[in-house]
């Protein structure tokens, strides 16, 4: 068997002459869940749909599991098909009941009435929508609706199973509950799933691999934990929430840490990289600390930044902090420590973070 | 009012005796206008599915044709049949004039692009992104189209009570290419028309209350279909 359920090699899909997805390859390993990160418009349907042998590349290669496929050919295109299923931001269910709906993916391949009944059956109870059996599509609110789409997929057997923001359309609660239920759908069956969102408690709850898109290509794939904490670009950075990027150029190395002039202050960050090269010192707001001007902070492989507090903006669980000084610095603080300091506009603070906690991006070509 | 009161009453008893004549004429009008019906779904369909899905060039120009062919007169439909098929036509040598054979065709010609219209229209209204997630679940084409029609029934049955109205209603065409030739080609339509000009009131009323309970009756049963569907 393939180690790879799909491959994209040198991959290109137009709309109207425009390029909506360019993709110098991309392999998907049999088992995993493949999230694709990216913002509305970069291109995370498009792929799922190339993915999915939905749209046709105008120039690469796409192989399904070690075959190349042949879009010329509509019968082999389908053949390959029965072996996906998918799951879109609408239900998109059909006007007939639930059990209906779900059994549609059989029907079209043929299954003898009692099999496909079974394997119904099966799929209504394990989602929990067994209840709604007889109930028309019509009728189901939006978290129902989603469980039967899920079913209607997973009930094909299918050897890939694509989810193109299930949750989008969900109200936060639902989401948190489906998200998990899908979750362990995935985990259970062991079904190769590729999951495009643009949320990114969604790619970092699911787990596994992330592909992060930006202006329909992938700019870096790794686990969650990596393109969350070590994003390689600015813009990947931005969008996965590394909010703090101070420009500065590479000057030498001191005790194992990469030293950067970033013009009013010198910083110290874990890396290996050549002396004159541009880059951003890019830190999560989480591993900032806030300090009183009088603290004393300084010490081996920690970073101070003084400035002034720009805005601070209170959230659910935390204040968020923008402090403008020598480098523009974006922090989190717990309410406790917000408390603490009597953080005001104006105020001057210091922002501390440990070289290991941030890293550094190439800063050419940005 | 006399007139008209002795025609009902004389319709109703005439209808009551099951008068045999009468009663071939409305079955004749509705195997004619069911079978010409019929034939313009099964062309029909498929050509407005083509129409609504596939781009082709002179794609425009077809959905302007069939478009207009949706309001053509009946009679010059029969002027074209009668043309076509008469003994020096193009399909003269059929001998199909005054035939309901020649009926059936000018009732298909006209049913023809009305069902193909609507069947365009209702197909051009589905989110093209059920068509996607249709193809991903695995439906060929034909799995496809099927269920997009079952997903269009209700505009698909007015489609069909349209073609179906327009042609069992239609006197002038059949009229033209039939002949009105008694236990032939003779219909309800044209009956009445004959019965009218005869002086016949109650005869007419008869036949005219036949096709109207015929039309009623049919387009209910759809309708019924239609709006238990709609309450899914």
């Amino acid at each position: 068997m393939n180690e790879f359920v799909l491959e994209l090699h040198d991959v290109a899909v137009t709309y109207d002459s425009r390029t909506v997805l360019d993709v110098p390859h991309l392999a998907v390993s049999r088992g995993e869940v493949l999230t694709l990160l990216g913002e509305n418009g970069s291109g995370k349907t498009t792929l799922l749909r190339l993915l999915g042998l939905l749209v046709r590349p105008i120039r690469g290669r796409v192989v399904f599991c070690g075959e190349e496929v042949d879009f010329g050919s509509a019968r082999r295109l389908l053949e390959l098909r029965r072996r996906m299923a998918g799951v879109m931001q609408e239900a998109l269910l059909c006007r007939m009941n639930v059990r209906q709906n779900v059994a549609l993916g059989l029907r079209f391949r043929g299954l003898p009435k009692p099999e496909a009944q079974q394997r119904v059956d099966a799929w209504l109870e394990r989602l929990s929508i067994s209840h709604l059996d007889d109930r028309p599509a019509s009728n189901l609110s939006g978290g129902e609706a989603q469980r039967t789409s899920l079913a209607r997929a997973m009930v094909v057997d299918p050897e890939v199973l694509f989810l193109d923001e299930p949750f989008a359309a969900l109200d936060a609660p639902t989401r948190q509950s489906l998200l998990q239920e899908f979750k362990d759908v995935l985990a259970d069956s062991g079904v190769t799933a590729i999951f495009a969102t643009h949320d990114r408690g969604e790619a970092l709850g699911l787990g596994g691999r992330v592909a992060v898109l930006v202006g329909g290509g992938v700019v870096q794939v790794g686990s969650a934990e990596a393109v969350f904490s070590r994003p390689e670009r600015a813009d990947v950075a931005r969008f996965v929430g590394v909010e703090t990027l101070i420009p500065g150029r590479i000057t030498g190395e001191a005790g194992g840490l990469v030293q950067v002039d970033c013009g009013e202050v010198q910083l110290e960050v874990e890396g290996d990289w050549e002396a004159g090269e541009e880059v951003y010192v890019a830190v999560r707001p989480e591993e900032i600390e806030l300090h009183d001007d009088a603290d004393h902070v300084v010490g081996p492989g920690r970073n101070v930044v003084g400035g002034r507090v720009a805005k601070t903006v209170p959230a659910e669980t935390h204040f968020r902090v923008e402090i403008d000084g020598a480098a523009p610095v974006v922090a989190v603080v717990s309410r406790a420590r917000y408390r603490d300091l009597a953080l005001k506009t104006g105020q001057s603070v210091q922002a501390s973070f440990a070289a290991r906690a941030a890293h550094l991006i190439q800063r050419a070509g940005d | 009012m006399e007139l008209i009161w002795n025609g009902i009453t004389q319709a109703l008893s005439l209808l009551l005796q099951g008068n045999p004549q009468v009663l071939e004429i409305a079955l004749l009008s509705l195997e004619l206008s069911g079978l010409a019906t019929l034939v313009a779904l099964v062309f029909g369909v498929p050509f407005g599915a083509l129409l609504a899905f596939k781009v082709f060039p002179g794609r425009g120009f077809t959905v302007t044709l069939v478009n207009t062919g949706m309001g053509v007169p009946p009679v010059v439909v029969g002027l074209f049949v009668s043309i076509v098929l008469w003994r020096s036509g193009p399909l003269g040598f059929l001998e199909l004039l005054y035939t309901p054979g020649a009926i059936v065709l000018a009732q298909f010609i006209i049913a023809f692009p009305v069902i193909t219209g609507l069947t365009m229209a209702a197909l051009q209204q589905i989110d093209p992104k059920l068509l996607l997630q249709l193809k991903g679940l695995g439906a060929s084409r034909i799995q496809l189209v099927a269920v997009l029609l079952w997903e269009t029934r209700l505009p698909m049955l007015a489609a069909i009570i349209a073609g179906f109205g327009a042609v069992i209603s239609e006197v002038g065409a059949v009229m033209m290419v039939g002949g009105n030739i008694l236990g032939h080609t003779r219909v309800l339509t044209t009956a009445t028309v004959l019965e009218t000009r005869r002086g016949n009131f109650e005869v007419a009323i008869a036949l005219g209350l036949i096709l109207l309970a015929l039309t009623f009756l049919i387009t209910w049963l759809l309708t019924l279909f239609q709006q238990r569907s709609a309450a899914r």
